[in-house]
């Protein structure tokens, strides 16, 4: 058993073509790592035990009749909770939507569905997708599974755990200002951002729809670039969805992987990478960038100036638009309602109460900011500001790309930081995203490779590697060679869950 | 402030006029015709059972998107340039944030400062004086659902028990319409505003672009007016009535907004800014919700969807699909047919003027298709109480008709019965004719026993014409053609007596 939820996807593939396994018999296995270990780590909120199986089965008789199958048919799957799934509660982290069952699947869904990947269950996070370690679920944290009293990152803390405690080979999370790629970092997995526009979002419960996108969570560089190009491309239901064919990563990452990387220019972001930043993180930083230099690549350092406004932008920009996005839960159609006490109440009673109890303190202080921030008087001086920011940034990632092939930057300030540690300062927690938020702002893509652990509490550190919109391709390249002479990072037995 | 301002006397029209100068802006929303609506694949259609034309989106249900529908923005195309205005090379939908329950998202997806449609006007005509309306702009956005509010007396959602909600309206596109404020009607600002609306409904008729039907509410008109002391140049506090749902309602709204804001005027008050309702039944306005113009509904350019940028090219081909300006094509017909001023203005208000023209298309002459359909047909209408169109009387039909009197095979008398026929349901022409036995009598031989019978029967009359008298021939065609039912040709008939009597 043991032995088959240690094998990546790419490998699992393999070994269902081979025959060597079943698609029921490895999806009953990572059910199994479930039920031993999710106690511990909870990384899901709901498990599909019957419906993972049945696809399994569906999947095995494909084979069987020897029908065309894509790669990572019968290979399972974790879906982070914030993607609609029919027949599977969609709740986002949040009581409002305690229960909620959408009526379609999200278009990622869909393309997973007819690759035929069992689909394991609905994985753990921030509400709303609001956060950077997970602890703002409604239904509890989610927790490290190398070290259990540390967080997972956030928001996508369920998914990046489920895979790194090996309860799933494959997930999906999506990052509006990091959260696939910093809990990528801190639990030693392979975390992917897209181009924004390349993967649909249509089905994706938006946090703020001109930041967010979906992307693949994974053990390898490899595997993140089969689930990627499963589920890149144009999607008619999202109109922001780029044209632009999503091909050419699989090949870019087996490229990548033979360790040559003559002619890449890689530049070192200056501005992040220094100060503020842990001593162990930026020692195995630069252990990374060594690396990059003895695998043939030639490294500079640029400079991007206007990344240090960034924070603020994204903290004005994302309001604004989840305080927009998040006005449909008003206890009316779905989801929670509370009735207040007393007499007939008013809709607007009905209301209050419904939000009052169904919100978390997060939610409610980002609407509280993104009002303000979008009220007339105040739009020009912080809303206006904001997007003026975001288009130096875009003007500073062009600038840069116009030195180098990719940038690079360490991926979180920190390693795992304790739970509770950052709870109660929302500032502290939103630095955590210092260096992923760029990419979200200007719609580059990015993805985050384990570097190693660090030596002070050997915890995993993440590189963050950043490439031009379109240019994913890249990521892979560089990211597999990187993978490659890092070494494993992730094993079975450096987990305290595994104990 | 309400009430008080609701309790003023109502000044005299006219006598408004002696103190006030009014200006007056409107605002008018078109439901568009498309098969979809305006972000999803849903059916546009009218009616339905509730909540069976929706979907995820529509619904604003977590995790749905909008994809603007490419049809909805060339009929905003299209119509910008029926109205003389300019296109956007680019252009965003915006969202506007407030809560409502018929709004599935509790925002709207509409136009903010980046409107599809600038700049454009349109002349209407109003007792022979042109005035020219500045439009603003027209932009697209979404409708919302439709409440009904069960319980309580009003209707409204106060004091209502529950409420029910129907999603199928919602998200069907529309188009809003603003004019600039409009100065200098004075007296005749009712009637302009009224000729505005008209003009407009028949420019979007003609483009095919809506249904226009007001009392459905494809298409619905709001009315802002205010009052300035005669002889100043600022706007005063305006008010906007909401909702007008009839070319009549809008004049009379005007007119009952001019007389309660002179009333409060005078009486040394101020105006307060707010929402009115009309009242078809009682022609007055009732206080709605307070406005200011600090109203936040908190804009943003919508993220989901990605700008519109008509490119030039296709603004020119639809350019070329426009159909001609109903005013030219009026002054181009009237010019064909020789009809005066007067004739032409009754035919259009009758709304007879395209019924003519596919008539005299069907071969009847301008005069004869002007004669059956503003006389005859007209008075079949109003007695039924439809419109001209509605009649079931077809252009080609009376042309069909004339063509029989033309050849004398009818006269107008018959051609009445025909009509008559017609409108009742009663077959084809030739059924009506053949049913009723209405066609002429021409057989000389019938008619000539006739003549003879008459002649013999008033032997003086007989004789007055002999002696040179012509004129005396009526009585004897009288007889005649009461002899032979009113069937005979009168002119044939006077020529045989003639003929018998030379």
């Amino acid at each position: 058993m043991s032995e088959l939820i240690q094998k990546t996807a790419a490998e699992l593939s393999e070994a269902l073509a081979a025959g060597e396994t079943t698609s029921v018999e490895l999806t009953q296995a990572h059910i199994d790592r479930i039920s031993a270990v999710d106690g511990d780590v909870h990384a899901f909120l709901h498990v599909d035990t019957e419906g993972a199986l049945a696809q399994a089965a569906a999947s095995d008789a494909r084979r069987a009749d020897g029908e065309l199958l894509h790669a990572l048919d019968g290979v399972p799957i974790a879906v982070k909770d914030v993607l609609t799934t029919t027949g599977l509660p969609t709740t986002c982290g949040s009581k409002m939507l305690e229960g909620w069952i959408p009526p379609y699947d999200a278009t990622v869904v869909t393309k997973i569905k007819n690759a035929g990947l069992p689909i394991l269950g609905k994985t753990n996070m921030d509400e709303f997708a609001m956060g950077s370690s997970t602890e703002h679920s409604a239904y509890g944290p989610t927790r490290n599974p190398w070290k259990l009293d540390r967080i997972p990152g956030g928001s996508g803390g369920g998914s990046a755990a489920a895979v790194a405690a090996f309860e799933a080979p494959l997930a999906l999370g999506t990052d509006t200002g990091g959260s696939i790629r910093q809990p990528g970092a801190v639990t030693g997995t392979v975390g992917v951002k897209p181009t924004y526009g390349s993967v649909s979002r249509y089905g994706l419960v938006a946090l703020a729809n001109s930041l967010d996108q979906v992307g693949p969570v994974t053990r390898t560089v490899l595997d993140s670039a089969l689930l990627h190009e499963l589920i890149g491309g144009h999607d008619p239901l999202d109109s922001t969805s780029t044209t632009t064919p999503v091909t050419g990563l699989v090949d870019a990452a087996r490229q990548g992987a033979t360790g040559d990387l003559k002619g890449v220019k890689v530049g070192v972001i200056k501005e992040l990478a220094g100060e503020g930043w842990a001593p162990d993180v930026m020692a195995k930083f630069d252990e990374s960038v060594d690396l990059l230099t003895k695998l043939g690549a030639e490294v500079v350092e640029v400079s991007t100036p206007s990344f240090e406004h960034a924070m603020a932008a994204y903290y004005l920009i994302l309001p604004a638009e989840c305080s927009s996005n998040l006005a449909k839960f008003d206890a009316m159609r779905y989801g929670l309602r509370v009735t207040p006490d007393g007499k007939t109440p008013s809709a607007e009673a009905v209301m209050k109460a419904s939000r009052d109890a169904g919100f978390g303190d997060e939610v409610k202080r980002r609407i509280i900011l993104g009002t303000y921030a979008l009220s007339s008087g105040y739009y020009d001086a912080y809303y206006g500001q904001a997007q003026k920011i975001r288009t130096l940034i875009i003007e500073d990632f062009k600038k840069a790309f116009e030195q180098v092939d990719v940038l690079v930057s360490p991926t979180s300030p920190s390693t795992a930081f304790p739970l509770g540690a950052k709870l109660d300062d929302p500032l502290a927690m939103y630095m955590q995203d210092l260096a992923t938020i760029p990419a979200n702002l200007a719609g580059t893509p990015g993805i985050s490779v384990p570097a190693g652990v660090s030596d002070d509490d050997g915890l995993p550190v993440g590189v963050q590697l950043l490439a031009p919109v379109l240019e994913d391709a890249r990521l892979y390249r560089v990211g597999a060679a990187l993978e490659a002479a890092v070494g494993s990072v992730l094993s079975i037995d450096k987990l305290e869950v595994a104990r | 402030m309400t009430a008080a301002t609701d309790a003023a006397d109502l000044v005299d029209f006219d006598e408004v006029l002696e103190r006030y100068d009014p200006a007056f802006g409107l605002e008018v929303h078109v439901e568009l015709n498309t098969n979809t609506k305006m972000f999803c694949g849903c059916p546009a259609t009218f009616g339905g059972e509730p909540n069976t034309q929706v979907c995820p989106t529509c619904l604003g249900l977590p995790g749905a998107m909008p994809v603007v529908n490419a049809k909805a923005v060339e009929s905003a195309i299209r119509i910008g340039l029926a109205l003389n205005g300019s296109i956007a090379e680019w252009c965003r939908f915006a969202r506007k944030n407030y809560f409502y329950p018929d709004m599935p998202k509790n925002f709207q997806t509409s136009q903010y400062d980046e409107p599809i449609v600038y700049d454009g006007y349109l002349d209407v005509e109003v007792e022979g004086e042109t005035f020219r309306v500045d439009i603003e702009r027209a932009h697209m956005e979404e409708d919302t659902g439709k409440t009904t509010h069960i319980g309580g007396a009003t209707g409204r959602i106060h004091g209502a028990d529950y409420s029910l909600v129907d999603y199928n309206r919602a998200g069907i596109p529309l188009i809003e319409i603003v004019t600039r404020p409009i100065t200098g009607a004075g007296a005749k600002a009712p009637l302009v505003a009224r000729a505005y609306v008209a003009a407009l409904r028949e420019i979007l008729l003609g483009l095919g672009v809506s249904d226009v039907r007001m009392d459905q509410g494809s298409m619905r008109c709001d009315v802002n007016l205010s009052l300035s002391p005669k002889g100043s140049d600022d706007l005063g506090t305006r008010t906007e009535t909401k909702n007008v749902n009839s070319l009549r309602s809008v004049e009379r709204a005007m007119r009952f907004e001019m007389s309660r804001h002179a009333g409060i005027l005078d009486a040394g008050e101020a105006i307060f800014q707010e929402t009115r309702h009309f009242h078809e039944d009682t022609g007055t306005t009732s206080a709605g919700r307070p406005k200011s113009d600090a109203d936040d509904y908190r804009y943003f350019p919508e993220p989901d969807l990605v700008p519109v940028a008509p490119s030039r090219e296709w603004v020119e081909e639809l350019r070329g699909t426009l159909p001609e300006p109903p005013a030219v094509k009026r002054a181009r017909l009237q010019a064909a047919w020789g009809y005066s001023d007067l004739e032409m203005r009754d035919v259009w208000a009758a709304g007879a003027m395209v019924l003519i023209e596919e008539t005299v298309a069907a071969g009847a002459s301008a005069q004869a298709a002007r004669k059956w359909w503003m006389a005859e047909l007209s008075r079949s209408a109003n007695d039924r109480g439809v419109e001209l169109a509605e009649l079931g009387v077809t252009p080609a039909q009376v042309a069909e008709v004339q063509k029989l009197v033309d050849a004398k095979t009818l006269t107008d008398k018959l051609a009445r019965q025909v009509f008559e026929g017609l409108v009742a349901g009663e077959g084809t022409v030739a059924e009506i004719i053949d049913a009723r036995g209405l066609a002429v009598v021409s057989d000389d031989g019938e008619l000539g026993a006739a003549v003879d019978d008459a002649i013999a029967a008033q032997p003086a009359v007989a004789d007055k014409i002999r002696g040179g008298n012509q004129a005396a021939a009526g009585a004897l065609i009288g007889a005649v053609m009461k002899a032979t039912g009113g069937k005979a040709d009168a002119k044939r008939v006077r020529e045989l007596i003639l003929e018998k009597l030379a």
